[in-house]
Formats: C-alpha cells, structure tokens, sequence
C-alpha cells in the first residue's frame, strides 16, 4: 500500500496550541515552585517537552497502520509491564506505579498503556463486520480494557485507571452502540456503585469523595485541598494576582502547586481572563484534534484520533473540575500544563500519532 | 480480518464537538462564579490564610498609694501560644509539646478541650511564664510545630508576703461562669482579669486593650513578612485611698500580735479607707500564673480561711462594741441619761441571771450610770437598757448606724452582717421574737453579726456627730464616671440624728475606755487624744464551751473601734482579733495604727515648724496582760512615753515593689535555640 506523506501535512497549528499550553504551563511551574524544594523544575519540563517533540516528530515517521497491525504485541507487553511493576515496581508514596529505569529516571508504563489501549479498540472496532456493536462485542471491548484497568487499580491509581474509561465509550459510541445496551450499561453501572463503594475502593479513595461531596465540613482534613483551590481560584479575581505573586501558591497552602493543582496556581496569579484563556486553548486544541478525525484517511485512524480525544477531553474536565470543585481529589494530571514527565511524554506521543494519521490522510 | 473502511458519520464528531465545549463552558461559568462573583469572600479567605495575628497583651495598670507609691507593678514574662489556625489538617504532636515544655499531655488537652468551641484564629494560651529552656524549645522547633508561637506578657507582681492581698486581690483567666454575666461579654475565653479585690471592682479602669501583630505566612506558619501592628493600650493607673505607710503599720501590727483577723482605717470625714489588712494572708503573685490545683485546694480548706477578706467578709458578734450604739438608742430615746443600774454581777431578767464579765473577776461595777457603763463595759446597765428599749428600737437605730447592710464600699463580696428584729426572726426563721434574746442583743452577743468595716464606719459616724460616710478604696472623683464604682443603692452620705449632749457624753466615755478606769488602759496614748471601745465576743456560749471541752477553737474574738482625735476625727480604726479573747489586745493594736498616723501627721507639722521631737516621763496606772475577763490589771507606775520610738521611715513602695525589683528570668540565650 503505496502512501502520500508529507511534512506539509504536518500540522502546524496544532503543533502551536500544544506549544502555547506547555509555555503556559513551564511558566506557571516557575513560578508555583519558586519557594519550594522543587525550584527549577521548570528547566525539566522544557527538557521534557524538548523531548515530547522528538518523540512525536519520531512517532510521525512511523505509519500508524503498522503499529495497528502490531498492537497485539503491545497489547501484551503492556500487562506484562504492569505486572511487573505490580511485581517489582518502586513503592513510591504508598502506590506502585514507578519502574525505576538505568539513570535514575522512573517510568510509569501506565501512561503508555493508554497509547496502546486506543490503539487496540481501533482496531477491534474497525474489524467488526456490523454496524452495531454486539453484546460479545462490548463485552469483549470491556475486556481489553479491563484487564490493564484493574492492574492499574492495583498499584492504586485509581485516577490513570479511570482514564482508560473514556477510550472505551469513546470506541463503544462511534463503533455503534445501541441505544438500549448503553442504558442496560448504565444501569448496571448505578447498580454496581453501592458494591464498588463498599468492596472496591479503599478507605483514603472514600474520604476523598465525602470530602469532595461537604468540603467545609472538615475544613483542616481532607477537604483541606479542595477548599485551598477554591479559595486560590476564587480569590484570583478577574485579573489574578500576577507571576509569583499568588499568596496561596506562594504561601505553599494549595496543595502540589506544580502538578495536579496548576490550574489553581495558574487561576489565582492570571485571574479569570487567564484561567478561560487557558480552557479556550484547550477547546481549540480538541476541536483541531476532532478537524483531524473528519478528515482522517479511514475509519481506524479516526477512531485513534478520537481516543486521544476522549483522553486529553477527560483528564481537562477531571482535572479542572477538581480545582473548581466539581470533582472528588483524583490525581489526574492537566495535560501539557501540570509538571510531569510521564504525562508530557503520553501526551507528545499520542499527538505524534494523531500527526502521523494527519500525514497520511491523502490516500491514494 | 478484513478491515471496514467506511467513514464515522460526520454528525456523531459533530455532535461530540458539542458535547466537549458545553462541558468546557460549563467550567468557564464555574470559573467565572468563583472569580467574578465569588473573589471577595475567596480574598478573605486567602488572607485568613496568609495573615497570622498575635495578640500584644496590654499591661494592667498599675495600682499605687494615695501618694502615688507603688503597690502592684508589672514585670515581662513569656508565654506559649497554640495557633490552631496554623496546624493545617495535621495531629498536633501533643507528646512533643509536653515534652519540651515540661507539661502533660493531658494538661495540653484540657487546654485544647477548654477552647475547642472558640474560633481557630484565637490563639490559646498553652503555658505562662515559661523558662528560658522552654522559649528555646518553641525557637528552635519553629519547622515542625509552627503552631506553637510565644509572646511577651505583662505579669502582675504583687507585694511580698501578701501585703495587701485581699484589699487588691488578683488576677486569672476569666472563667466560663464569668463569662456568662453581662459585666464580662466583652470579654474572651483567655483574657485575664481581676477576681477579687481591688482588681476585680476596677478591673475595666485597670484593664488595658489588647494590640495585634499581622504578619505573613506560608503554611507551615513561617513568617515571610509583617502587614501591620495595632499596638496595645495599656490599662489606666488606678489610686487608692490607701496610705502605704499606715497599711505597712497596720500589717506590722496584726503579724506582731499573731492573731488571725482584719484592721480597717477610715477616714470617717469622707470615708477614704486608710489600711485595710486581713489575716491569714495568701501570696497572689502565685495567682499570677496559673494556680496549682493543690496550692488552690489548701488555700480553700485552711481553717483561717486565707481567701476571705475579713475586714468586709467577716461576719462576727461585736460584743461590747455594740453598746456604743445601743448608747446613742437610749441616749437619743432619753432613756439612759438618768439611768441608774446596780451591777451585782449580773441582773435577772424573765426569771434568768444575766453574768456581767465583772462577776468573773468576782467584783461588781456598783451603781452605774451610762459613761461607766461605757469605760467600765458594764453589761447589767446595757442588759437594762436593752430591756427598756425593746429590740424594735435597738434594731431602728443600729440598722439606721450600718448594720445589717452592705456599707456599699467598693470592693467586691462584701457581706451584709445580721441586725436582728421581730421581723426578721419571723422572715428567717418562722418564729416570734423572745424577750430574753433582746437581752443578749443589748451586749452585741445573740444573733447580731457585724463586719469590721461596719462597725468602722458606724462609729466613725458617731464620732462625727451621726455623718455616716460610705467608705471606698478609690475615690470615684479621680476617676471617669464609667469606671466608678458606686451602686445607686448606697447613699454616699447618711445622716443619723444625734443630739450634741449625747455625743458629748459617749465620746467622752469612750475616751476614758483608754485611761486608767476604762477597760483598755494599755492601748492608752500618751498626747494623743484616743478614743475607743473594747469588745470581746463569745464564738460559742459557755456552756457548749465546756460541753466540747472549749479548746483554742473557741476562745473569744476580740474587737477595739477607735479614732483620734475625739473632736472632727480624721481616723477610725477597727480591729477584730479572732481568739483574742480581750478587747484590749485588739486596743492595743488599734493604738499602735492610730499612733502611726498621728506621728505621720505631725511629722509633717514638724518639718514645716522645725521643732525637735521629744520623750516625756509620765506616771500612769498600767496594765500585765493575760488576766481579766476584758478589763486590763491595772498597775500604777512611771511610764517613758517616747515620741520618737524607732522612727517610722516613709516607705518607698509596698514591700517588695521598691527598685523595679521586677524578676526577670534571663532569656538571652533563648533566640538562637539549642
């Protein structure tokens, strides 16, 4: 299968959105650590994104429908890599979720899972005979993901285990969901909850949610994160404090400035204009990314594209809705804006495939 | 397997794209609730944060001496401070903090406990006075318990040896009961504030207004930066009406005899209180920080009652005291002028031998008439003139004379004393008066019960020709009209009618008390015109004494009301010696005031005229103590009267005041920690 490629078809745009968001976030890192033991990570992070670039301009070269064609064997190696760090993995602030590479860099293959479990229900999907999806059909859709899903669960994470929910809706809503087995699920899921909150969760995840649900009640306890962000943001105003100048990032009251709650940092010292500038990149972001869908070359591409999609879409609603309130304390990165090598490099992977599918998007 | 390659229906991305941003503007409306609508209360709240406050503790003002002496000054001390608002979803490491400041853990606790339900931005006081070892502890330990902070304390120190101590009372941490009254809802859990005594009545005019630090800090309650400074004010210096050198006489006097009981000295012009002692004493600068309970618990049940301020809470019969007012009834009634009783030791009334003290002594007073039954104590003439008067006229005029009532002073707790009467017997006990009980009455014994300070105030009125003056420690024209303290129900000035003749005819009887026939030569003062009245009362009647075996416990108090000089008398001086037994020991501590302030007086008088002071030879009949029931053994002899003994020295300060001998620990080492 001869195909047209070209770097004229790389996505430039695209490419400057991402690079906006990142600058944004290697700024605000700057400035939530500037009083803390993490100063100067915001120089990692440009290595980081310097690096995201690599990979993706490399994951662009690589024609996608080779890795679709492979992705049984990445499949694979992704549990046995998430067996393994459930084996020999670091223990790392109660969780096992590291794997400690030669150099002293720590590796969290759970972010790479996600690539490959987009890749994998792609496939599944766009080899289904039917329009509609069976019920073996979704079962074993839920199969593929439940199995990485409840080895993540294991570590505990609970918060990447959830972000491989949103790929399997994704792929179940455009492989052609019937109507009644997306209530039947639905219902299911409502009736599973009771079991899941007593038998599933652990003790700590529980209090995250009564915390999350009553945030004043217990003002110096659990809820003590949420209400410092929502006192950041709030007290951020239109304007917002300006650059290092935010007296709850500042003053170390909200909680991991640099990673799961820049967003609040970032609210807090540029103000609502800020904090809706940031969502309207995001917006354009996902709306380019949804461009590149329609006008994939085949059906598989896009519905990688719209798994990459239903990822970065959950974790900025998840992530930001925590910082507003909205949602129970996950752990869920902002993508390109919170510090953090393994979710740069995701984010630069998956976008390199989306560039990859764009390139080759003029089938002959 | 073959791969499909029809395309996503475009509508579904569509419909996706819509679903994104109206999620997407569902948070940029949250964004804008919180930022736009919301940033003025998230701004209080951010600075509720970032802003730790630390009160500055206002100094209590001082208290000094109708000349301006120091009685009650201040020293600085530290305290710890718990910041609640600081320790941030953390356990407070309660063991460590005990540890390092030589507390309980459960000690902590019961502070935390007693403060739980206050707001966590009002520190508490964990420790007072702590050591230089403790302040390092907090100074160095700044990291892990930024919630602990301390601050500089004013801390009340008081006279040694509790000088003074019931007069001014102390100072503690306002309780929960307290602060339910409506005096105290200004107040917070925490404040310290005067709970008896002089501080207690002018504790708002001593009081100072607390200031407070803002500062900046992180969440782990480093200081990055100082916002502002309310400073505080500092509480007004309050004068007594107390001269120093005569309260330190006073004191002397009562610690030299040994007894427990209480001095009071008027001023009966206008009521200013001189001195005013009680015994035992208790130390209040161990009040000054928080009181152990077993120090407490002593203090409580000590037989002599150490707590109480028996110049105005001692509620006892005064005995013969009494029958200078039961003189100025008859007198004013026309009864006892022309009354003549012959003591035989003793008289009959309602079938009943009623002993006159004499009888122990196994003579009689003869026929006596009013002025010998006043020098002499006779108790036959005062039983006769009771039974003539009746007690509803007895207790006319002693309750017109103070008794039974509050004399309105202001200081706290003051006790009303017992005046009884027909209706009152009635009132308080469901039974009709006995004509017998008028009888006991007539000798101050029975059911009457008087404090000190009445009995001052009552005959400093007679001796001022029946101007009643209300006494007070602070003279309430010194002071802003808010802080007076004066009730409406206590007339500054109260008049009781008495007729010229009939002061004359007391006061001169009274001033016989201290001659040679009266019954307390030795409080006699040579060139110093005094005059008295002895008192000795039964705690218990004679017969349950010797019923229990009458110990110690139950010998008579005994009571001396004098003043000087007889005419426009600027002093009056009451003593009550518990167990005293005779009037004339408490005479003699009376003499020993009333000396005090003469020779200050005319000390005065001598360094304006120049004249040198002298020792005079006089022949005087006097006394060996310990014999008698009231009256002195009278001995005659040649006495050296000296009018310069042992020269009293102008005190400086109350004792233990002088130098700013404030006790400061050394905190030197504390600021760079260990």
């Amino acid at each position: 299968m001869a195909r047209h490629f070209s770097f004229r078809d790389f996505d430039w745009v695209l490419l400057g959105f991402v690079l906006m968001i990142a600058a944004l976030g290697v700024m605000e890192i700057y400035s939530a650590t500037l009083n803390t033991k993490f100063a100067g990570v915001h120089v990692k992070q440009i290595y980081w994104v310097l690096a995201g670039l690599v990979v993706l301009f490399l994951v662009s070269l690589l024609d996608y429908h080779i890795l679709l064609d492979k992705v049984h064997w990445l499949y694979l190696a992704s549990v046995v890599s998430l067996v393994a760090v459930a084996l020999f993995g670091r223990k790392y602030m109660g969780a096992r979720r590291w794997i400690q590479l030669p150099g002293g860099q720590h590796f969290q293959p759970s972010e790479c899972v996600k690539v490959v479990l987009i890749l994998a229900l792609a496939r599944y999907f766009c080899e289904l005979p039917s329009r509609h999806a069976s019920v073996s059909d979704i079962l074993k859709a839920g199969l593929i993901a439940g199995i990485p899903m409840l080895l993540v669960l294991n570590q505990p994470d609970l918060g990447t285990s959830l972000t491989y929910v949103p790929v399997v809706i994704m792929a179940l809503i455009l492989g052609g969901l019937r109507l009644k087995h997306a209530g039947v699920m639905l219902l299911a899921g409502a009736l599973a909850m009771p079991m899941v909150w007593h038998f599933g969760l652990k003790p700590y995840q529980r209090e995250r949610l009564i915390s999350f649900r009553q945030p004043e009640a217990d003002p110096q306890g659990s809820g003590y994160q949420v209400q410092q962000s929502l006192i950041a943001v709030g007290s951020g105003g239109i304007w917002g404090k300006g650059t290092a100048k935010g007296s709850q990032t500042q003053g170390l009251f909200l909680p991991v400035p640099h990673t799961d709650f820049i967003f609040a940092a970032f609210a807090e010292e540029h103000g609502f204009v800020g904090a809706a500038g940031v969502l309207l990149l995001y917006l354009l972001l996902l709306m380019r990314l949804i461009h590149n869908a329609q006008t994939a070359p085949d059906r598989a591409g896009a519905f990688v594209i719209m798994g990459v999609v239903a990822v970065l879409t959950f974790h900025v609603l998840v992530n930001i809705g925590m910082v507003v309130g909205y949602m129970p304390v996950t752990g869920i990165p902002l993508p390109l804006l919170s510090y953090g090598g393994s979710s740069v490099l995701f984010t630069f992977l998956a976008l390199g495939i989306v560039m990859n599918i764009r390139m080759r998007r003029f089938v002959n | 397997m073959p791969r499909r390659d029809d395309k996503i229906p475009q509508a579904k991305l569509m419909a996706i794209q819509y679903a994104i941003l109206a999620l997407l503007l569902v948070l940029a409306f949250r964004l804008a609730r919180l930022q736009i609508g919301g940033s003025e209360r998230f701004e209080t709240l951010a600075e509720r944060n970032r802003v730790r406050t630390i009160p500055i503790l206002a100094p209590r003002g001082k208290i000094l001496d109708r000349e301006g002496r120091v009685i009650v000054d201040n020293y600085p001390s530290f305290s710890v401070l718990l910041l609640r608002d600081q320790v941030k979803g953390r356990d407070i490491d309660v063991e460590q903090i005990a540890a390092g400041l030589n507390m309980t853990p459960a000690q902590i606790r019961e502070r935390m406990k007693k403060f739980a339900s206050g707001p966590a931005y009002q520190p508490i006081v964990l420790k007072d006075d702590i050591t230089p070892d403790e302040l390092a502890f907090v100074e160095s330990h700044r990291n892990e318990l930024p919630e602990l902070e301390t601050i500089m304390v004013h801390r009340r120190l008081y006279p040694r040896k509790g000088f003074t101590a019931h007069l001014i009372g102390y100072v503690g941490e306002v309780s929960e009961a307290m602060l339910d009254l409506p005096r105290y809802e200004l107040y917070q859990p925490g404040d310290i504030v005067g709970k008896s005594g002089v501080e207690q009545a002018y504790n708002d005019f001593l009081m100072g207004k607390d200031g407070s630090r803002r500062s900046i800090v992180n969440s782990r309650g480093k200081e990055v930066g100082r916002l502002s400074e309310t400073p505080a004010v500092p509480g007004k210096q309050l004068r007594l009406t107390i001269d120093l050198d005569l309260q330190i006489a006073a004191e002397e006097a009562l610690e030299t005899v040994g007894n427990n009981g209480a001095i009071v000295a008027m001023d009966p012009r206008n009521g200013e209180v001189l001195a005013m002692v009680s015994r035992p004493t208790f130390d209040p600068n161990s009040f000054a920080v928080r009181i152990s309970r077993e120090e407490w618990n002593r203090l409580v049940t000590d037989e002599g009652k150490p707590l109480l301020n028996k110049a105005i809470q001692a509620q006892l019969a005064p005995g013969s005291v009494f029958k200078i007012l039961m003189a100025v009834a008859g007198l004013q009634e026309g009864i006892a002028q022309d009354m003549h009783v012959n003591c035989g030791g003793g008289k009959n009334f309602y079938g009943r031998f009623f002993k006159c003290w004499v009888l122990a002594e196994r003579r009689t007073h003869g026929v006596v008439e009013i002025q010998k039954a006043i020098y002499q104590s006779c108790d036959s003439f005062f039983y006769t003139l009771a039974e003539r008067l009746g007690i509803g006229r007895i207790a006319k005029y002693s309750t017109a004379l103070g008794l039974g009532r509050k004399t309105g002073i202001d200081l706290p707790q003051e006790v009303s004393g017992v005046m009884p009467s027909e209706e009152w017997k009635v009132r308080n006990f469901k039974q009709k008066w006995y004509a017998g009980e008028t009888i006991s009455v007539g000798i101050g014994q029975g059911a009457v019960a008087t404090t000190p300070i009445q009995l001052a105030r009552a005959l400093g009125g007679i001796a001022m020709g029946g101007m009643l003056r209300r006494p007070h420690v602070a003279n309430p024209s010194d002071l802003p009209p808010e802080f007076r303290h004066v009730s409406a129900d206590y007339a500054d000035e109260v008049r009781v009618p008495l007729d010229p003749r009939n002061w004359e005819t007391i006061t001169n009887a009274m001033v016989e008390v201290v001659n040679p026939i009266g019954t307390a030569p030795s409080a006699h003062l040579k060139d110093i015109d005094f005059a008295g009245k002895t008192g000795s009362a039964q705690v218990i009647s004679n017969i349950g004494k010797a019923k229990i075996g009458g110990g110690h416990r139950f010998k008579d108090n005994g009571w001396f009301v004098g003043f000087t000089p007889r005419r426009n008398p600027e002093i009056v001086v009451a003593v009550l010696l518990e167990q005293g037994e005779h009037g004339y020991m408490a005479g003699r501590v009376t003499a020993q005031v009333i000396k005090a302030h003469v020779e200050k007086q005319r000390k005065r008088g001598l360094k304006l005229a120049g004249t040198p002071p002298q020792t005079t030879e006089i022949s005087a009949l006097w006394n060996g103590p310990g014999s008698g029931q009231e009256a002195d053994a009278l001995h005659g002899g040649r006495f050296r009267i000296e009018l310069t003994p042992h020269r009293r020295k102008r005190a400086l300060a109350a004792p233990g005041l002088e130098l700013t001998p404030a006790p400061i620990p050394d905190y030197s080492r504390a600021g760079g920690g260990r």
